[in-house]
């Protein structure tokens, strides 16, 4: 199968471009756990291109004291790359010290000499630890060097609560990385677009982070068996409605269809965008879909200071403003830590109820 | 040691053209030319040429702020060096990174960074991938860094990646004893800097700087024991830079004058003359040729930056990307 062919994976999305889980496709694939689409396509890349290779902590997991061989004791944090090493080798499953500085530096150091490093970050608040190897190394190279060099290295890490991880181990600030000019950040939402998303990311000559929230790893859904990829920086529609446009990105996405679903039960007919992207993203699924319906909801798990959902509603003031029946309204965490204790985190955390009721207020019902 | 005469001529042309070009540099920038800060590394020229006398393009070397004399011991052409500090289109990266950015890729010149400590790991990541694809013997990665680069987190990372994995990484420290103002007997919990090789179990060698002789012989062990698979060195090389911090900065406030002239008595290309002359390695007409040579390039070099264009304002927008599919210009 070509590239070509693979980026077009029309036969998934309908011809009005909603994506619709469930039986009608005509391309063979599997229903399966979010990790385990998340773990075939790392297979698929590192079949496909001999410069691939991963790095992390934990990925394989410990050594045989006797033989020195890896053990793949952990297989990654949630098993992301269980198995692997057994098939490709310490070198291209490179099991890193906890030193993230040290080993994103260097696989911005193989990437600017030809390598396409793929770096597990485990959880996404470790990024704060490499952020200057990011910030600094990955994303200005190209630009400070005069275009004269790339950077095609993917990282990807686990964000969000929901799993008792604390303010440590649970965030989202998807903005601290989509505001880097020379970045770009992916945050698909199901099996279907982490597979996508992740080919298209690692295929991608520019540096990428895709953000996994862990609430989604073990979700089950449809992907295809073969090799595809989804275009970065394009949204998609999760269902079409007239009445209210609600924007989610990685697991808010979810919650905004269930809270769509919700709403359909009480008559209001809303319509889901489901982000994807986050640099670049897409401006235009935004516009289009606040032009028909009016009115807007946008939720996202980040603190809201600075976020994505505050960006989304600049552009919205700024492109559709003419068009708005209703003030923009963001359902996000609120300007806190992520706290431990379940009832507290729950609260932190936009749910589908905090989506309806907004919803309500805005229709006045 | 035994030097060809072809590596002798190289080692002083180099080390010459280093300190012109940051004298040269420096009268530009105080006539206006140069469109920021500039660091001069004069004083130093022996460590760089020392360590690159070994190395070839296929080598990579990581940079520092400080970093025009890597540039130019690693072969970049002082014109589009000259062109860059006076932010022309024309310039080594179209004028878009300035003195503190200088790069070129082709010739294995990983970029200047001008966060301390940085580029430190993109040394180890270069050597990774000699490693990845089995070329450690015609490819290996330097970083150069400063005294004040070891108090940074991720260079001893660096250090310990490069140990387990034993990478073909020679890590050169400048110690010029200044981090800006701040010296490093202060700022260093130790005056062996070589010695915090033991703790990754890597050797670590102190040389003089100065000599550029020394730097070429502790260069040339650390790197074969690279290219042969045996894994990193820390090689310090104490020296001493004569200007200030940046081209603005004044040392005397905080640098003793005797200690500046104990190193101007030990300036390592008038050492290197000494050197050659009592042995009759190289003629005085040699050594003038060079200089004149030299001379020349430098004018043609500040006459070339001066006679380019600036970047279109097009140039603001370009190179963040390889594929963007939603540019955003600015919103204004």
């Amino acid at each position: 199968m070509t590239t070509a062919e693979a980026t077009e994976p029309t036969s998934v999305l309908t011809d009005s471009g909603v994506f619709v889980p469930g039986p009608g496709y005509d391309v063979p694939g599997t229903v399966e756990r979010y990790r385990d689409s998340f773990n075939r396509t790392l297979r698929d890349e590192l079949n496909r291109d001999a410069d691939v290779f991963i790095m992390g902590e934990d990925i394989s997991g410990g050594f045989d004291r006797d033989t020195l061989e890896p053990l793949d004791a952990w297989g990654g944090p949630f098993a992301a790359t269980k198995g692997l090493v057994q098939d490709f080798g310490p070198d291209r499953i490179r099991d890193a010290p906890i030193s993230e500085a040290g080993f994103v530096g260097a696989a911005v150091g193989a990437a600017l000499t030809g390598l396409r490093p793929v770096v597990d970050l485990m959880y996404f608040d470790f990024v704060t630890v490499a952020y200057d190897q990011l910030l600094s190394n990955a994303a200005k190279s190209r630009y400070m060097f005069g275009g004269q060099t790339k950077v095609p290295l993917t990282l990807f890490a686990r964000s969000g609560g929901g799993t008792g991880h604390a303010a440590q181990h649970s965030e989202s600030f998807y903005s601290m990385l989509a505001h880097i000019p020379g970045l770009k950040v992916v945050v698909p939402s199901d099996p279907y677009t982490v597979r996508g998303l992740l080919a298209a990311a690692i295929r991608d000559d520019d540096p990428v982070f895709l953000v996994n929230d862990k609430k989604l790893i073990n979700e089950v859904g449809f992907a295809p068996d073969e090799s595809y990829e989804l275009p970065l920086g394009k949204g998609r529609y999760l269902k079409h409605g007239d009445d209210v446009t609600l924007i989610g990105m990685s697991y808010t996405s979810v919650v905004c269809k269930q809270a769509a679903d919700a709403l359909a039960e009480e008559g209001i007919d809303a319509e889901v965008v489901d982000m994807l992207c986050l640099s670049p993203f897409d401006e235009e699924i935004i516009v289009e879909s606040v032009k028909k319906t009016n009115r807007v909801v946008i939720v996202d798990e980040d603190t809201p200071r600075a976020s994505m959902a505050s960006e989304f509603a600049a552009i919205i003031a700024d492109k559709a403003f003419d068009y708005l029946d209703a003030p923009v309204k963001r359902v996000t965490g609120p300007h806190t830590p992520v706290p431990y204790n379940k009832g507290l985190e729950t609260a932190f955390m936009p749910q589908p109820d905090d989506v309806v009721n907004t919803v309500k207020t805005m229709l006045g019902v | 040691m035994r030097l060809t005469r072809e590596k002798l001529h190289w080692l002083y042309e180099t080390m010459y053209r280093i300190r012109r070009f940051e004298e040269t540099m420096l009268e530009q920038t105080f006539r206006g030319n140069a469109m920021g800060v500039t660091h001069p590394s004069d004083g130093q020229e022996a460590v760089p040429t020392g360590i690159c006398a070994h190395l070839t393009e296929k080598d990579w070397i990581g940079s520092t702020h400080r970093g025009h004399g890597h540039c130019i011991a690693k072969g970049l052409d002082t014109k589009a060096m000259m062109a860059e500090i006076m932010g022309r289109y024309t310039g080594q990266c179209k004028g878009k990174g300035g003195s503190m950015h200088i790069a070129d890729f082709s010739k294995g010149m990983l970029g200047a960074n001008a966060i301390v400590g940085a580029s430190v790991p993109l040394a180890v990541g270069a050597a990774l991938t000699a490693k990845y694809r089995g070329l450690e013997n015609e490819s290996v990665g330097v970083a150069f860094f400063g005294d004040g680069a070891t108090s940074q987190g991720v260079v001893h990372e660096s250090m310990n990646l490069a140990a387990i994995w034993k990478l073909p990484v020679i890590f050169a420290c400048e110690n010029n004893q200044y981090a800006e103002a701040t010296p490093a007997w202060y700022a260093v919990s130790t005056d062996d800097i070589a010695a915090r090789a033991d703790s990754y179990g890597i050797p670590g060698v102190q040389v003089d700087g100065m000599n550029v002789f020394a730097v070429y012989e502790a260069a040339e062990e650390a790197i074969r024991r690279a290219r042969a698979g045996e894994g990193p060195t820390l090689l310090e090389l104490k020296t001493y830079r004569y200007h200030g911090h940046f081209h603005a900065d004044d040392p005397k406030k905080y640098r003793k004058s005797d200690e500046e002239e104990e190193y101007l008595e030990r300036d390592c290309i008038q050492h290197f003359e000494r050197l050659v002359s009592q042995q009759n390695a190289m003629t005085e007409a040699e050594l003038e040729a060079i200089r004149d040579s030299i001379e020349q390039e430098m004018q043609e070099a500040v006459d070339f930056a001066l006679n380019s264009p600036m970047p279109p304002i097009e140039e603001l927008y370009s190179d963040v990307y390889v594929n963007y599919s939603n540019p955003l210009v600015g919103l204004r």
